[in-house]
């Protein structure tokens, strides 16, 4: 099984970043919601493999892993 | 008008028992002759038990309440002798749109696999589904099979007394007494034999109050299931249109949870709605209008003694997936095939126990199915709602999001997977979807369908491999089925294996899969798919 990657990952991680900022800027709290929600199930889909998805999950809950 | 609910199909009318100096015995009695209670006796009825419907009313139900029938109800309702009317009188769909907010945002197309005798659906007012159900019994009971309904008899005591059950019948002359070795309720959702024995309904109840209507009318619409989330007819909420025989419609609108039912009800009130929806040139005239609320439950245990509850009496789920009375057809297929052997002495009653494991298993994922559906169109918090409408925006540009939009998930039936009666698979390469627990998958054979072949007592599938015509433990026979390997029982039932031998229970679930005839292996499946290991 794959593990998810919670070391670095991105090749030009301040440019990625700024492109995230970058597709908020302008919107009103209720657009930004709706992009951040499409976001999160396009990257779902493309991750399409549920035990990274389940592990990525409790990373955002800022979960330990346990040993 | 004369519609067939306004007619009664089985008055009241004096039985001899109530006028017998102590209580008759009979073998089974019937609480209800709803879809499942009809089933449940004619499947008794064809294997010679006899069986006696009690019911309170004297006629079909009124409205069209569960219009979707799947195909497995209609495969059930083959081996019942009734399947064709209710097909041909169905109307077949297996188109969808999807709508949100002012537009479209997708439409689908079901697909039906080939090569199976029933469509994946059909749509019919519960009203013919009953009537059909009814003639067929009708039709038993001149045969001579011991089956009958007593109409304007309605169960108001209930005693499980060990070895039998005692009831008392009221009828429009007075109430009597009258005795059974078995019960089966099937009295619906509200269960009068639930509450009279006090039995647990646990579960969740959704606060939402759904209208729907059954619409007459001459229109452009084509056969398709339709379905909005919040249009502009309905803000907020999600509607549902879809065709039923007769020129009848059947639109459901939700209506949210603070509303005054009996105002909402009223013609004043529901007509408005309807032209907002169907726009104000159409012609349409009302048959039914009803308002509903919806629980998502089920009692912890369908046997208790010798009453089994099945269809809504047992368990209830939210309508989005048609998951109610389709349910209840399987939960009769399980048990009387399970019920007869036990009455022939062939079994013993805890294999009445395993018609609780299945059908709990059963009923729990209907209820996980149709609370997922209803989470879906009734967001229940903010980021809900949020991830909802991403997923309906998406899914106009992108085919990826279609499949997590959630407007019911259509009932497909239940796999046993861990019952007790299934013997392990010993045939991994052949294909999954004919495992052990699963329905038989039907296939084309000669000029008709295999599963036409299957459900009168055990069989044994002999694909490309040699079997005995039949093989027999105590008084429990199965009997060989040999065909010639087709395209699609190869790609069904074989898959990547080169021979199969399946066996087969009385419901078309597979008990146990081997690649040859071993006697001893299959005595071996056959007493255990009886309960011999329990």
């Amino acid at each position: 099984m794959t593990n998810l990657i919670l070391t670095p990952n991105l090749p030009r991680a301040d440019d990625t970043y700024a492109d995230l900022l970058a597709a908020h800027e302008g919107l009103s709290k209720a657009e930004s919601d709706a992009l951040n929600a499409r976001l999160i199930l396009v990257l779902m889909n493309h991750i399409g493999d549920q035990a990274i998805i389940r592990e990525a999950l409790k990373a955002a809950r800022l979960e330990r892993e346990s040993a | 008008m004369n519609k067939i609910f306004e007619i009664p199909l089985y008055p009241y009318a004096r039985h001899p028992d109530q006028d017998a100096a102590t209580p008759v015995r009979r073998k089974v009695v019937i609480v209800g002759a709803g879809p499942v209670g009809l089933a449940a006796a004619i499947d008794l009825a064809q294997q010679g038990i006899e069986a006696v419907i009690v019911d309170e009313n004297d006629r079909v139900s009124f409205g069209s309440r569960a219009i979707c029938f799947a195909k497995r109800t209609l495969e059930i309702a083959d081996r019942l002798g009734c399947g064709t009317p209710l097909v041909e009188k169905g109307v077949q769909w297996n188109l969808g749109k999807v709508f949100f907010d002012e537009r479209k945002v997708y439409d689908f197309n079901l697909l039906p696999e080939g090569g199976h005798r029933r469509p994946a659906f059909i749509n019919l007012q519960q009203y013919y589904f009953e009537e059909y159900l009814v003639n067929r019994l009708r039709a038993l009971e001149s045969e001579g099979a011991p089956v009958s309904i007593r109409g304007g008899s309605k169960v108001t005591s209930i005693e499980n007394r060990g070895d039998h059950v005692s009831l008392v019948v009221k009828t429009p002359e007075g109430p009597y007494t009258l005795e059974a070795d078995w019960l089966i309720a099937c009295d619906g959702a509200a269960s009068p034999t639930r509450q009279i024995l006090g039995l647990d309904f646990v579960g969740r109840v959704f606060e939402d109050n759904f209208l729907i209507a059954d619409v007459i009318m001459d229109a452009e619409f084509p056969t398709e299931r339709w379905f909005w989330f919040d249009p502009p007819f309905n803000k907020g909420q999600s509607a549902l249109l879809h065709k039923q025989p007769d020129g009848v419609w059947r639109i459901d609108l939700q209506l949210g949870w603070n509303i005054d039912k009996e105002k909402e009800k009223k013609p004043e009130n529901v007509i408005p709605r309807l032209k907002a929806m169907l726009g104000e040139e159409v012609n349409f005239e009302l048959e039914w209008v009803s308002i509903y609320t919806f629980q998502c439950r089920r009692m912890e245990h369908f046997r208790h003694g010798r009453v089994l509850f099945a269809g809504d009496s047992a368990h209830q789920v939210s309508p989005f997936g048609a998951r109610g009375a389709n349910s209840g057809l399987q939960d009769t297929d399980n048990l009387i095939w399970k019920l007869k052997l036990v009455i022939d002495g062939e079994a013993k009653d805890n294999l009445l126990d395993t018609y609780d494991v299945e059908r709990v298993y059963g009923a729990d994922e209907n209820i996980l199915n149709s609370s997922r559906s209803t989470d879906f169109i009734t967001p229940k918090s903010e980021q809900s709602r949020i991830f909802r409408d991403a997923v309906l925006d998406l899914s106009e540009h992108f085919a990826f999001a279609r499949p997590l939009v959630n407007s019911g998930r259509l009932s497909m039936p239940c796999t046993y997977d861990a019952s007790p009666l299934n013997t392990s698979d010993t045939l991994t390469e052949a294909p999954a979807r004919a495992r052990p627990g699963s329905p038989c998958p039907d296939a084309p054979i000669g000029s008709g369908f295999l599963l036409d072949q299957l459900g009168k007592g055990f069989t044994l599938l002999a694909l490309n491999a040699e079997a005995p015509a039949s093989v027999s433990i105590g008084g429990i026979e199965a009997r060989t089925l040999s065909i010639a390997t087709t395209k699609e029982l190869a790609e069904r039932y074989l898959g990547a294996a080169t021979s199969a031998v399946y066996l087969i229970r009385p419901d078309q679930h597979v008990a146990a899969r081997w690649a040859q005839f071993d006697e001893t292996a299959v005595k071996s499946a056959l007493a255990r798919a009886c309960g011999k290991d329990l």
